[in-house]
C-alpha cells in the first residue's frame, strides 16, 4: 500500500469564535488530480494553510507523503509546492532572481535549467529579467505558480490559481499542470471555476462551513447528484402549470426545466402538446459540476 | 544550510538594492549631526583629557547609526513582508526557525557594520586624528550592539501588524534610548538622578564600551559594559527564537 500524498485526520480549527474546520478527515492518493470546492469562507484556504504550515490546527493531524506537517515539517515542506491565493511578490527582485532565491530556500543551487523550463511553460521567458513590479497581475500570478514549482515538489497545491487571469494563461497553466500530473505529481486544486475542476479532477471534495459535505469521484457526483436540463423555446409563450415547478431559468419564451431521468421527457412533451404549445427549439443537456455543486450546497 | 545562506543573501541584497536609502542616507544624517554639534559645542566641551569633542563624538555617532540601522533592517523587512504578503515565501520552505532568525540577524549586523564603516570614513573629513586603543573591543561591541538591535528588530517586526506600530516602537523606544545613551555627552556631566537612569539604559553600555575601544577611557568599566550588552543580546535572541518557534503572529 502506497503512502497517501495528502492525509488529514480529524482536523479542527477555529478563529476567534468561528469554527473554520470541523473534524476534517481526507486522503488524497499519490498521482491524483483532486479538487477542493466550496463557497467563500467554507474552509478551503484554512485547510491548505494547515497543510503548508501557515496555520496550526487546534487538533488533528495533516501529513504530506507520510510526513507530519508539524512534527516533521522540514520533510513535509520539502515535498510540497503551494500556489497561494493572495497575489504576493517581492518588489526588490527580478523574476529570475525571485525563482533562484526560492530554489535556494529549498536547498537547490544551480537550478537554472529547471527554472528556464518552468519559465517557458508558463510563458514567462521574455519576462525573466523584468522586475516583479513591472509585471501585470496575470504575469505575477504566473510567477507565483513558478515559485511553487521550482523544487519539483511531488505534491502541488493550487489555491485558486486562475482567479482573475486571462484565458491564455489558464490554458497554458492547465496544460503544464496536466503534464506534471501525468509525470506523477499529485495535484490539489481549489477553484471557483467549476468547469475547470470538472475537466481536470478525478475526485472532488466539497466543503461547507468547515465540513466535508461531499467526497466522491467526479464521474459519480455527476451521475448521481445532478438533474438533466431541458431547454425549450415555445410558442405561444404559455407554459402549462404542471411544468412551472420544474423551471430553473427563463428568458423570454425560452425555459430551462429540470428532470431526474430521461423517462420524464415524453410526459413533459405530452403536457405541452395537450396545452397546444408548439416547440420552436429544444436542447437536452447532462448536469455539470456546477449543477451538482449548487444542489449539494443547497441541501446540506 | 543552503536555505539559510539564501535567506541571508536575499536579506543582504534587499538592503543593498536600495542602498541610497539604507546606507547613504544614515551616513549623511550622522555627518550632519557631527557638523552641527561639533561647530556648536567644540569650543566649550572637553570630556576626556586630551580628547577633542569632535573626536569624542565620532564613536557615539558611529555606534548610534549602527544600532538604528541594524534595528531598521530586520524590523522593516519583516513588517513589509507581512503587510505585502510575501512573508509566505519564507514560511513555506523547510527553513528552521534558527535559520530564519540567524539570516535576519546577520543581515542586520552587516547593514549596521556597513553604515558604521561609512560614517567612520565620512568623519575623517572632520577630524584627521584618530585614536584606536583597542580595535578588538571596537569590533566586539559593534557586532554585539548591532546583533542586539537586529534581534530587537526581529521581535518588533514579528509583533507589529502595521507600519505605525513599528514607527511607535522606533520613536518611543529606540530613539529615546539612543539619544539618552551618551552619544553626545558623558553621563558624568548629568545630574545624579539621570546618571542612575542612564545605568538602566542598555544602549549606554553599547556606546560606552564601543568608545572605550577608541580612547581606552569610558564612563564604566568595559567588562561591565560587555556583560550587560552580551546579556541583552542573548536574552533578545532567545525571545526571538521562542516567538519564531511558536509561530507568534506568523503562523496562525
Amino acid at each position: 500500500m502506497t503512502i497517501p500524498a495528502i492525509k488529514f485526520q480529524h482536523l479542527h480549527k477555529h478563529f476567534s469564535g468561528v469554527q473554520a474546520l470541523q473534524d476534517i478527515s481526507l486522503t488524497v492518493e499519490q498521482g491524483e488530480f483532486f479538487a477542493l470546492l466550496g463557497s467563500n469562507g467554507a474552509g478551503k484556504t484554512t485547510l491548505i494553510s494547515i497543510l503548508a504550515g501557515l496555520v496550526r490546527a487546534d487538533s488533528g493531524s495533516a501529513e504530506v507523503m507520510g510526513h507530519d506537517v508539524v512534527g516533521d515539517y522540514r520533510a513535509a515542506r520539502q515535498l510540497l509546492g503551494v500556489v497561494p491565493q493572495e497575489l504576493a511578490y517581492d518588489p526588490f527582485f527580478t523574476v529570475r532572481e525571485t525563482l533562484r532565491i526560492q530554489s535556494g530556500y529549498f536547498g537547490l543551487r544551480h537550478n537554472d535549467n529547471w527554472i528556464d523550463e518552468v519559465l517557458f511553460n508558463l510563458g514567462l521567458t521574455d519576462k525573466a529579467d523584468a522586475n516583479m513590479r513591472e509585471l501585470s497581475g496575470g504575469m505575477k500570478r504566473r510567477v507565483l505558480v513558478a515559485q511553487a514549482l521550482v523544487h519539483k515538489p511531488p505534491v502541488i497545491v493550487l489555491d485558486e490559481p486562475t482567479a482573475g487571469v486571462d484565458v491564455e494563461l489558464r490554458q497554458s497553466l492547465w496544460m503544464f499542470v496536466r503534464q506534471l500530473n501525468a509525470q506523477g505529481h499529485t495535484i490539489m486544486l481549489t477553484t471557483h471555476y467549476l468547469e475547470e475542476a470538472e475537466a481536470l479532477c478525478e475526485r472532488v471534495a466539497m466543503l461547507k462551513q468547515g465540513q466535508i459535505v461531499a467526497l466522491d469521484r467526479t464521474a459519480n457526483l455527476l451521475k448521481n447528484g445532478g438533474e438533466l436540463r431541458l431547454q425549450i423555446s415555445i410558442r405561444p409563450d404559455n407554459l402549462p402549470l404542471e411544468l412551472i415547478s420544474r423551471v430553473v431559468h427563463q428568458s423570454g419564451n425560452t425555459y430551462t426545466l429540470t428532470m431526474k431521468t430521461p423517462a420524464e421527457l415524453e410526459p413533459m412533451l405530452a403536457q405541452l402538446r395537450l396545452a397546444g404549445v408548439e416547440i420552436e427549439n429544444m436542447a437536452l443537456s447532462e448536469p455539470d459540476l456546477e449543477d451538482v455543486f449548487v444542489q449539494i450546497m443547497g441541501r446540506s | 544550510m543552503i536555505g539559510f545562506y539564501t535567506l541571508l543573501y536575499k536579506e543582504t541584497l534587499r538592503f543593498w538594492k536600495v542602498s541610497v536609502q539604507t546606507v547613504l542616507a544614515p551616513i549623511v544624517t550622522a555627518l550632519l549631526y557631527l557638523l552641527i554639534f561639533s561647530h556648536v559645542l567644540a569650543k566649550h566641551v572637553e570630556i576626556y583629557s586630551g580628547v577633542s569633542y569632535i573626536a569624542f563624538l565620532v564613536p557615539g555617532l558611529v555606534m548610534m547609526s549602527m544600532l538604528q540601522n541594524a534595528f531598521a533592517n530586520s524590523s522593516s523587512s519583516l513588517i513589509q513582508s507581512k503587510i505585502t504578503g510575501n512573508i509566505v515565501f519564507v514560511l513555506l520552505p523547510p527553513l528552521s526557525y534558527l535559520e530564519f532568525f540567524s539570516a535576519y540577524l546577520i543581515a542586520s549586523i552587516m547593514r549596521g557594520l556597513v553604515v558604521g564603516a561609512g560614517v567612520f570614513i565620512g568623519t575623517l573629513a572632520f577630524t584627521a586624528t584618530r585614536d584606536v586603543s583597542h580595535p578588538l573591543w571596537i569590533l566586539l561591541f559593534a557586532v554585539l550592539g548591532t546583533g542586539t538591535l537586529g534581534a530587537l528588530g526581529v521581535i518588533a517586526g514579528i509583533w507589529a501588524e502595521k507600519f505605525d506600530q513599528l514607527a511607535a516602537f522606533q520613536n518611543f523606544i529606540i530613539m529615546p534610548l539612543t539619544f539618552l545613551s551618551g552619544v553626545f555627552y558623558s553621563i558624568h556631566s548629568l545630574p545624579a538622578f539621570w546618571i542612575l537612569v542612564s545605568r538602566f539604559n542598555p544602549f549606554f553600555y553599547m556606546i560606552d564600551g564601543f568608545r572605550y575601544g577608541f580612547f581606552g577611557a569610558s564612563d564604566v568599566a568595559p567588562d561591565v559594559s560587555l556583560l550587560v550588552v552580551s546579556a541583552c543580546f542573548v536574552a533578545l535572541s532567545i525571545l526571538s527564537l521562542i516567538l519564531l518557534q511558536r509561530g507568534y503572529k506568523l503562523r496562525h
